[in-house]
């Protein structure tokens, strides 16, 4: 090294010292992923290193020198059988094993905590449930499933956490999910790895997984004093909705407490799941999703809400049935229960849920 | 591995065919208003050329710029605009009429026994509209070029980018044309106009190969078309088919860019595979193993091909039962092809094999390709997809695929037929040394990128963090000496119109009509029509024609 100038052998140092070969494992999909790509990995050696051996082989072999005449050959009816099913049979494999990933990447358990993401060119802006915003960066907690509600303000990106194993698009216009479940401490990469314009290379952030304890300690210190869903309520009273979306008997506007997750008759024939997307879409663009018994008087807030605004005005809904103000101080003060190691956080809602329907 | 199966008139008395196609006729007009498909393929061989340069001085921008973590060689907008442009000019003007319009435009006529395509002027006209279309590519580079990647990705190509988006998809709507009409020209070519005797099953593979791909431009291409219009009708009239706040969706431009895009990687690779069946035959002086399978496989491929396009959207919230669907079919996609590559190995079982230079540029599309098929499998497993799918590794894969198969293929099948087409040999330790320096400065550069891929390093992003320079340092490097690989063709090529040896008729020994008559080859190709009475890759008749030669020549000189 010492031949070398001081800048360039300090250079190599660092640059041979600091490399990656392999990305961390931090999930619980990671390893069963993990375990996919090694065995198509070795497939491929192992068919690879046939066909290389017998190129060669043959090569040494039959080579002209050695072999001056060939033996002309039509082809063999056994042989091609067998390199068409093994090769089939092992991409069937492949196709299982892949498939049962892929499912269980995009189905969230039923307790998972949601966690709301917006895309925009060029950042990723995080809502938390209690109200936490980030841009950037996402901490969260190991050992619970994480379900991220992804959407894009603009154009497409796409959400990829490489540690975690998982990537999904964020859509303009549309919710797309993924979850996970850290199982490791630490600071990982966050990509936009869709395309997405001039400084689609930086659109980067961290990922902060926390051991329960101090995941708390950072929502205890982080919070805004309002939740999702308090932010939503200050909204659904500034734009006046209550005007026709209220309990009164000659309201204009369907009551929305409850509405979230049931089944809605339409006006046009049909029913419809009141969930995220449905919300979303009638919020926007109204007209299209008139709930039966109502006219179609509702204006398009299309433009006029930003997907922050929306998702919070959704959040709202969602916690109508619930008193959402006991969510909140459990949100934001003590949301995991006291010894989260053992208490799954699917008692969670339980709880919360029980006390009052307004 | 001095055995050689070369076999050159003696070069004292030797000389070029007086009247070729070359030596007909004088002077530009007399190639610009060509109809002979021969010579079109020259026009052809001479502006991919051209544009295989451009597009590959625009990749080395892009691997210099990823020599470092930062963005410090350019801004990143023009970062954008390198890799825009180095996509749309190597796919659209390299890669997919690369092959097809140049060898198959010269001889599949030649091999079928026929004197021109069916339809000259359509020929002519085919490549006016490749120039129109790749000057159109041009101009747009110059006066402030485009930034949508080469996937025209919806909305951010229709709503958020201020650059020339609607004279590049002009372009690449121009030049689909161009690709139709090669596509119908072959079809009609092979159904109407094969010599006496040349059925379907005596076609050499590369006619098959294709027919296929032939099948994909006419059916394939006019929906990317489609997808252009509507995105340049929607960019200036907003119109809302893809734009959500309108009711459109813009997972549909995907679709219907998908449609195309994926059954044109076919379209690429179906036409290489053709030479290297070719080649291998040739080489080691053996019919193709398994003819009919190989034959089969390439349609197969063609049909399948149309049915995949959704694997490039697993991630993108199309349905679980879609995903599984399109995936399945994926890897059904893959089987063909793994056909191909055990049917070349077994074509070598005792064969009497040389290595010439046509032969060591399919050794290595035979690794290459595996590497490249065999990640593509990764991504078709929808479970790995997620992780791996945007990132370096199917960077990698396509370059595998695209560069390390179609490219090594296409320089397979310019060095076999460069002695037929101009009638002189280039020197062949050079060019040996051209095929193994390419292997390896290929490797070099996207064997790395695999792994860049599994940490994740996201694809068209010009600075990346710190830990993953290494890699790229090395994948640069490598650029470096494929872009040598490259380079040393022209050279010794160019050098060979002059100096290069007279060639002969069939310095290979090789079988297809297309070595029987003289090279350069007549403009008519034939002196007399030829009559298949053969099954293709017949060496023993290829032997009772020399000894026939030979016998007359005897009885001449007694």
């Amino acid at each position: 090294m010492n031949h070398f100038s001081p800048v360039i052998s300090q250079f190599l140092v660092k640059w041979l010292t600091n490399f990656a070969l392999f990305p961390p494992e931090a999930s619980k999909i990671a390893p069963q992923m993990d375990a996919l790509y090694f065995f198509m990995v070795l497939v491929s050696v192992i068919g690879l290193t046939i066909v290389v051996l017998l190129v060669t082989a043959f090569s040494i072999l039959y080579s002209k020198k050695r072999h001056p005449v060939a033996v002309q050959i039509e082809g063999s009816t056994l042989l091609e059988a067998t390199w068409t099913i093994i090769p089939l049979g092992l991409f069937l494999i492949m196709f299982v094993w892949g498939a049962l990933i892929y499912f269980r990447v995009f189905t969230p358990p039923a307790n998972a905590m949601n966690i709301y993401v917006v895309g925009k060119q060029w950042m990723w802006k995080a809502e938390h449930p209690g109200g936490q915003h980030e841009i950037n960066a996402l901490h969260i907690p190991t050992g619970r499933a994480i379900q991220v509600t992804l959407i894009s303000q603009d154009v497409f990106h796409s959400f990829s956490i490489p540690a975690f194993r998982v990537k999904r698009e964020a859509i303009p216009g549309r919710y797309t999910t993924v979850w996970f479940e850290a199982t490791t401490p630490g600071t990982y990469h966050l990509f936009c790895t869709q395309y997405c314009g001039t400084n689609h290379s930086q659109m980067t952030g961290d990922i902060v997984v926390m051991t329960p304890e101090d995941y708390r300690k950072w929502l205890a210190s982080s919070t805004s004093g309002m939740s999702l869903a308090q932010n939503g309520e200050r909204l659904f009273a500034s734009l006046s909705c209550a005007a026709c979306h209220n309990s009164r008997p000659d309201a204009r506007g369907p009551n929305l407490a409850g509405v979230y997750g049931a089944k809605l008759p339409l006006a046009s024939g049909g029913s419809v799941t009141a969930d995220d997307a449905y919300l979303r879409e009638a919020i926007l663009n109204p007209s299209q999703h008139i709930t039966q018994g109502y006219a179609p008087i509702m204006p398009t807030y299309q433009g006029q809400i930003s997907e922050e605004g929306v998702i919070s005005l959704i959040e709202y809904i969602k916690n109508l049935d619930t008193d959402y103000r006991i969510q909140q101080t459990l949100n934001t003060t003590n949301m995991l229960p006291e010894s989260e190691g053992n208490a799954p956080a699917a008692e969670r809602p339980t709880t919360v849920k029980e006390p009052v329907k307004p | 591995m001095s055995e050689t199966i070369v076999k050159l008139p003696d070069q004292a008395t030797a000389r070029i065919p007086k009247d070729n196609f070359i030596t007909r006729e004088n002077g530009l007009l007399s190639w610009l208003l060509t109809g002979d498909h021969k010579r079109i393929a020259i026009l052809y061989l001479i502006s991919i050329t051209f544009f295989f340069f451009i597009g590959g001085a625009l990749a080395g921008l892009i691997r210099l710029e990823l020599l470092t973590p930062q963005t410090d060689l350019m801004a990143t907008d023009t970062y954008n605009k390198v890799f825009t442009m180095h996509g749309i000019v190597m796919i659209f003007l390299f890669l997919v009429p690369s092959v097809p319009a140049t060898l198959g435009n010269f001889f599949i006529p030649m091999m079928i026994g026929a004197k021109d395509l069916a339809l000259p002027r359509i020929n002519l006209l085919s490549w006016y509209l490749y120039v129109i279309g790749g000057i159109l590519v041009i101009v747009t580079m110059v006066t402030g070029g485009v930034d949508t990647g080469w996937t025209f990705t919806t909305p951010l190509s229709t709503h958020y980018v201020n650059t020339n988006v609607l004279s590049t998809g002009l372009a690449v709507f121009i030049v689909g044309f161009s690709s139709i009409f090669t596509g119908l020209n072959f079809i009609v070519t092979i159904h109407k106009m094969r010599a006496p005797g040349m059925t379907w099953f005596r076609l050499p593979l590369f006619v098959w190969a294709h027919y296929a791909a032939s099948i994909l431009m006419v059916l394939a291409t006019p929906v990317v078309a489609i997808a252009i219009v509507l995105v340049a009708l929607e960019r200036t009239l907003g119109i809302g088919v893809f734009d959500p706040t309108k009711g459109g969706d813009p997972l549909l431009f995907q679709h219907l860019f998908w449609f195309y895009s994926h059954p044109a990687v076919y379209i690429m690779i179906l036409p290489g595979m053709g030479v290297i069946s070719e080649v291998i035959s040739t080489f080691s002086r053996k019919r193709v193993f398994g003819y009919t399978a190989v034959a089969f496989s390439s349609v197969a491929i063609a049909v399948f091909g149309f049915f995949v396009w959704a694997h490039h959207m697993f991630i993108m919230g199309i349905s679980n039962y879609a995903v599984l669907v399109f995936s399945l079919l994926t890897m059904l996609v893959a089987v063909p092809s793994a056909i191909k590559i055990f049917n070349w190995t077994f074509t070598l079982y005792k064969g009497s094999i040389t290595f010439e230079t046509p032969m060591l540029y399919a050794f290595g599309f035979m690794g290459l390709f595996t590497i490249g098929g065999m990640t593509g499998v990764f991504l078709g497993s929808s479970g790995t997809d997620i992780h791996l799918t945007e990132t370096y590794f199917i960077v990698a894969h396509f370059h595998f695929v695209m560069v390390g198969g179609m490219l090594m293929a296409f320089l397979s099948g310019i060095h076999f037929w460069w002695p037929k087409i101009t009638g002189r040999m280039y020197p062949e330790k050079i060019s040996q040394l051209a095929a193994v320096v390419t292997f390896i400065g290929f490797n070099f550069t996207f064997f790395p990128q695999f792994i860049l891929g599994t940490l994740g390093m996201p694809r068209r992003i010009a600075s990346y963090p710190p830990e993953f320079q290494v890699l790229n340092v090395f994948s640069t490097a490598g650029a470096t000496i494929l872009g040598v690989g490259y380079l040393l063709p022209v050279l010794y090529l160019i050098w060979s119109l002059k100096y290069g040896e007279v060639a002969g008729d069939n310095p290979w020994q090789a079988t297809g009509l297309e070595w029987q008559t003289q090279s350069p080859p007549l403009t008519e190709n034939f002196v007399v029509q030829p009559i298949m009475d053969h099954e293709a890759y017949d060496y023993a008749w290829l032997e009772s024609q020399h000894q026939s030669e030979a016998e007359t020549e005897v009885t001449h000189a007694e």
